[in-house]
């Protein structure tokens, strides 16, 4: 049976344009890959950069944010701090070794439905390609080294203790 | 006479600066020895790991232990230390977040071995010796603890129940956590023993702090002037003052440079370094991609910026490599 | 040691003549770092060879890389917390060096006081409370006075508080000028960033004055209690804690001592000048040699070649240190200080002094040194100039900075980009440059006393002395120690099974 990875792909949206644009892509049955799990938030500017180191770390291989074209935004400035932000949060996620495309910003309107489909295709091939991030797997095993000691000191303990009795 | 509450002191990748914080409680401390029992102290006492080993459980009070977790043997103390106390105070920024060593989580262990034993300048070493976990020397067996592959809080290998946060801590803030240990009055368990506010409300510069920042460029301090009154995040400096629990008092800004951070957070960020990215990165004037980049270019070690004492606590842990 | 305990001792000693045995101190205390000694022994009962193993690494010079330089200063003072300023002016001058900028005059006097301030403080702590119990309490005095009680007792409780409260004084010296007295942050490559305000000088000159009033009275002290006892004098200048090695310092132009600043200075084992150089040159002098059972290194000189752990002119084996300072130069640059030097020659018996305690003496003659310098920077009007600070204008490529730690010469190499971002460093630290020797006088020491398959209570002292002379970092500063020096000794049989272990 051919087991393709298929990766996992955490996406904030923002009501006012991207997220009503998914909506549109939907109801004009445009067909898209179903990696995306879609979180929707009032605008691209309340995405903590937490939020995405967190999305990482709980096993996405991919974290995409869609937000209202800049000069757009439903709130005025949210989508440009969003910009500033993730510029440098892109620095910082090269300095922990993810990059090449696994973090995008995409401004798509309202109206782009089309869009929706062509960034989550592309965006789902590019990760697919790259192939798993699996944070959670690589905690376990770095913790790995932290088990063998666990256990090898607490079975010594118990024969240290019987040695000094009294 | 009841005996006196039992105290161990312990230090893991320690630089020894929280043993040096303690001892500058200067005439202080004689208020404290008065009222303990230090049963471990290896700076200072003698005690041995078969003394501690031979302790029943949950016999010492309390075990301030410092450092961060590199090596095989310190995870074994920390395990150990765990068992034989009651309370576990994790002290000083390394124990609480990796410190400074945990910088060494951008980097692989095998990589920190090679360029130090291998190829850095004036070494002498072309049969390429490591130090190794057990060596022989003409026929004697010899061992030595294994590096892990990574750093550690403490609290990522052992339950801690309280937290003095600094690099090192403050003595005064030292001075109230024994105290609060030796009367009983605990908070809940897994507070950080320090006001949980951000430095700037402790800044002395506080009032230069503009409510909008617009920053339009980042200066690295050895290339200005650096005026002792105003705030340094408006000079155009980094600072870490506003993603950093206060309880220092400012000690950094005082001494006319930037707060790093060291504190870590408050008890409402999961992140440090994130919620810093957050916080004033979206105060940078430009709007276009291109702008946006030249003022961020100002700081050129992001991570050795936002996670200086704080790596092994980014959500990440370390980088993959 | 009581009945039951001697008791176990015998038991051990009849069973340990027949086979092998390793003999373990672990830890090591009353220093800063951590470390165990292996005592390997033969059939006969005596020792084979004993290893000093330094058990950890935290790589700073791997994880600065790709950091801005200029960040250097506060990230290499967390190597150690006792000696922080230490490796913070070391990293403040490389920056100096790598931006090609000469420190601002107003910022290098600043930087002097601090250090000068530094070296007086952590010396006062060494003579006290780490040093002290092992030299003016004595060798052989009952355990439960070798430690600062015991100092306190021979020396009075007002002494005692003297220190403590003269320390802080002077700490908060470097609280004031470096913003925090554990880790700074003061320097910047050209100068400081605070300056000295002109209000605050009075303040400072008294903690000087009184610095250096308690200078006077710490060679006093040592005078009174460890010179003139003749069995002291004989133990410093016995053979068991002798080496004759060559010896590194840092001079000025006229090859006085001085911590901040000048040229290495080595000199061989029978006082010739083996070589001076600026720091820029150190690859040229100094080599890194590496063995399998530590994490340490250990570093010799280049020129004369690694010969092994022996002693002697063939030998590149060198010390640093106060006892290696004052032989490298050919005197103190202060007053009062140089009178103590003299002094300390002619009773030792000329230039070089090869006994390793008597690093416990130079160290005092140097705090004379430290604090005859505050008090003649205070004294200069400029120290509290408006402007301390020289923008560097070149651009970076390769700096080296030198100073001498409390503990020896400390030398940090920095290779940047134009940027300032660090892509190779080079860290050769103090105590680093002793661990040959200390790795013989460890080994000398267990040698010369464990004869015959005897493990006794001596054992444990005088090899822990043997390390604890060349000034572990860290000292106890507390006011209470146990008198017992728990130790544990582990016996173990041919096959490396545990025979028995001791505890005392």
């Amino acid at each position: 049976m051919n087991e393709q990875f298929e990766p996992k792909i955490v996406a904030f949206f923002c009501n006012w344009c991207t997220y009503t644009a998914a909506d549109l892509a939907g109801v004009s049955r445009l067909k898209y890959a179903p990696n995306v799990r879609v979180i929707r938030v009032m605008c691209s500017g309340r995405v903590d950069p937490q939020f995405v180191l967190d999305a990482f770390a709980r096993g996405a291989d991919g974290v995409l944010l869609g937000g209202c074209h800049p000069g757009d935004c439903h709130y005025a400035e949210g989508n440009y701090k969003t910009l500033r932000r993730m510029r440098m949060l892109e620095r910082m996620l090269k300095g922990m070794g993810i990059y090449d495309g696994r973090f995008r910003l995409e401004w798509i309107s309202g109206a782009e439905g089309d869009k929706v489909k062509t960034v989550i295709n592309d965006m789902t091939k590019k990760v697919r390609a790259l192939g798993p991030l699996d944070l959670p797997g690589h905690f376990r095993d770095w913790d790995k080294e932290l088990e063998e000691l666990e256990a090898h000191v607490n079975k010594d303990s118990k024969k240290a203790e019987a040695t000094h009795a009294g | 006479m009841p005996d006196k509450p039992k105290v161990a002191f312990y230090w893991c990748a320690s630089c020894g600066g929280c043993e040096e914080a303690v001892v500058d409680l200067a005439e202080d401390i004689l208020k404290v020895v008065e009222a303990v029992d230090i049963v471990l102290w290896p700076v200072a006492m003698d005690f041995k790991k078969a003394d501690v080993e031979a302790r029943p459980d949950k016999s010492i009070v309390a075990a301030f232990i410092n450092g961060a977790i590199r090596t095989s043997e310190q995870e074994e103390w920390a395990r150990m230390l765990r068992r034989k106390c009651q309370v576990v105070v994790s002290f000083g920024a390394c124990a609480n977040s990796g410190g400074i060593p945990a910088l060494a989580n951008q980097f692989k262990t095998e990589t920190i071995l090679k360029y130090v034993y291998e190829d850095c300048p004036g070494l002498d070493n072309p049969g390429k010796v490591r130090p190794l976990v057990k060596s022989e020397d003409e026929g004697r067996t010899l061992t030595l603890p294994e590096m892990h592959g990574m750093v550690r809080a403490l609290d990522q290998v052992i339950d801690v129940d309280y937290y003095l946060p600094g690099c090192p801590p403050t003595p005064k803030l030292i001075m109230a956590a024994v105290q609060a240990l030796l009367s009983g009055k605990l908070p809940p368990k897994g507070t950080v023993l320090s006001p949980d506010i951000a430095l700037c409300e402790e800044c002395k510069r506080k009032d230069s702090k503009p409510v909008d920042l617009a920053l339009t460029e980042f200066k690295r301090p050895h290339q200005v002037q650096i005026d002792p009154e105003k705030c340094l995040l408006a000079q155009g400096i980094v600072c870490m003052g506003p993603a950093t629990r206060g309880g220092c008092e400012a000690l950094c800004p005082g001494g006319n440079m930037a707060c790093t951070g060291c504190f870590g957070p408050t008890s409402r960020v999961k992140d440090q370094g994130a919620k810093f990215v957050s916080s004033v990165f979206s105060n940078i004037v430009p709007k276009e991609e291109k702008e946006i980049d030249a003022v961020l270019d100002g700081i050129p070690d992001p991570i050795g910026t936002f996670y200086r004492y704080g790596l092994s606590k980014c959500l990440l842990r370390r980088k993959l490599n | 040691m009581d009945k039951t305990a001697q008791k176990v001792w015998n038991q051990a000693h009849q069973q340990a003549n027949s086979g092998r045995r390793t003999v373990t101190i672990d830890p090591i205390t009353r220093l800063e770092g951590h470390g165990k000694i292996e005592i390997f022994m033969n059939d006969q009962g005596n020792v084979d060879r004993a290893y000093l193993q330094i058990p950890e690494l935290r790589g700073f010079e791997v994880f600065c890389q790709g950091r801005p330089s200029e960040d250097m200063p506060q990230l290499t003072s967390r190597i150690c917390g006792v000696c922080p300023t230490a490796h913070h002016m070391a990293a403040t001058k490389a920056l100096d060096d790598l931006y090609g900028v000469e420190c601002h005059p107003v910022g290098r006097k600043i930087r002097e006081l601090v250090y000068n301030a530094f070296m007086l403080e952590d010396h006062a702590l060494h003579v006290y409370i780490l040093g002290g119990p092992d030299f003016i309490v004595g060798p052989d005095a009952p355990k439960e006075l070798r430690n600062v009680v015991g100092v306190i007792g021979k020396v009075g409780l007002d002494v005692g508080k003297r220190v403590i409260s003269m320390r802080r004084r002077i700490r908060e010296i470097i609280n004031y000028a470096g913003g925090k007295v554990i880790h700074p942050v003061m320097g910047l490559p050209g100068g400081v960033a605070k300056g000295i305000a002109a209000s605050e000088l009075p303040k400072l000159k008294e903690v000087a004055k009184d610095g250096l009033d308690f200078a006077k009275f710490t060679l006093q002290v040592f005078h009174d209690i460890v010179l003139k006892n003749d069995a002291y004098v004989k133990l410093i200048t016995s053979d068991a804690f002798t080496h004759k090695t060559h010896y590194m310092g840092l001079v000025d132009k006229n090859n006085k001592v001085n911590f901040y600043d000048g040229d290495i200075r080595v000199v061989s084992p029978d006082g010739r000048e083996q070589s001076r150089f600026p720091v820029q040159k150190y690859l040229e002098h100094i080599s890194e040699h590496v063995e399998p059972w530590s994490y340490i290194k250990f570093p010799f000189l280049k020129k004369v070649g690694w010969n092994g752990f022996t002693e002697g002119n063939s030998s590149g084996i060198y010390a640093v240190a106060p006892m290696a300072r004052l032989n490298a130069a050919d005197g103190m640059a202060t007053p009062e200080a140089q009178k103590a030097y003299e002094e300390y020659f002619k009773v030792l018996g000329g230039k070089p002094v090869h006994h390793t305690l008597a690093n416990h003496w130079a160290r005092v003659v140097e705090m004379l040194q430290a604090a005859e310098r505050m008090v003649e920077l205070l004294n200069d009007p400029e120290i509290t100039g408006k402007e301390f600070r020289t923008i560097p204008t070149k651009t970076p490529k390769i700096g080296i900075g030198v100073v001498e730690a409390p503990r020896g010469t400390l030398i940090h190499q920095y290779e940047t980009d134009e940027r300032g971002l660090l892509h190779r460093v080079n860290l050769i630290v103090s105590t680093t440059n002793n661990s040959a020797r200390i790795a013989m006088s460890v080994d000398k020491a267990a040698k010369g006393l464990i004869k015959d398959g005897k493990v006794n209570d001596g054992l444990l002292n005088m090899v822990e002395m043997a390390f604890r002379a060349y000034d572990p970092c860290f000292g106890c500063a507390t006011h209470t120690l146990p008198g017992e020096m728990p130790l544990v000794v582990t016996l173990r049989d041919l096959k490396g099974d545990i025979i028995r272990e001791i505890r005392r």
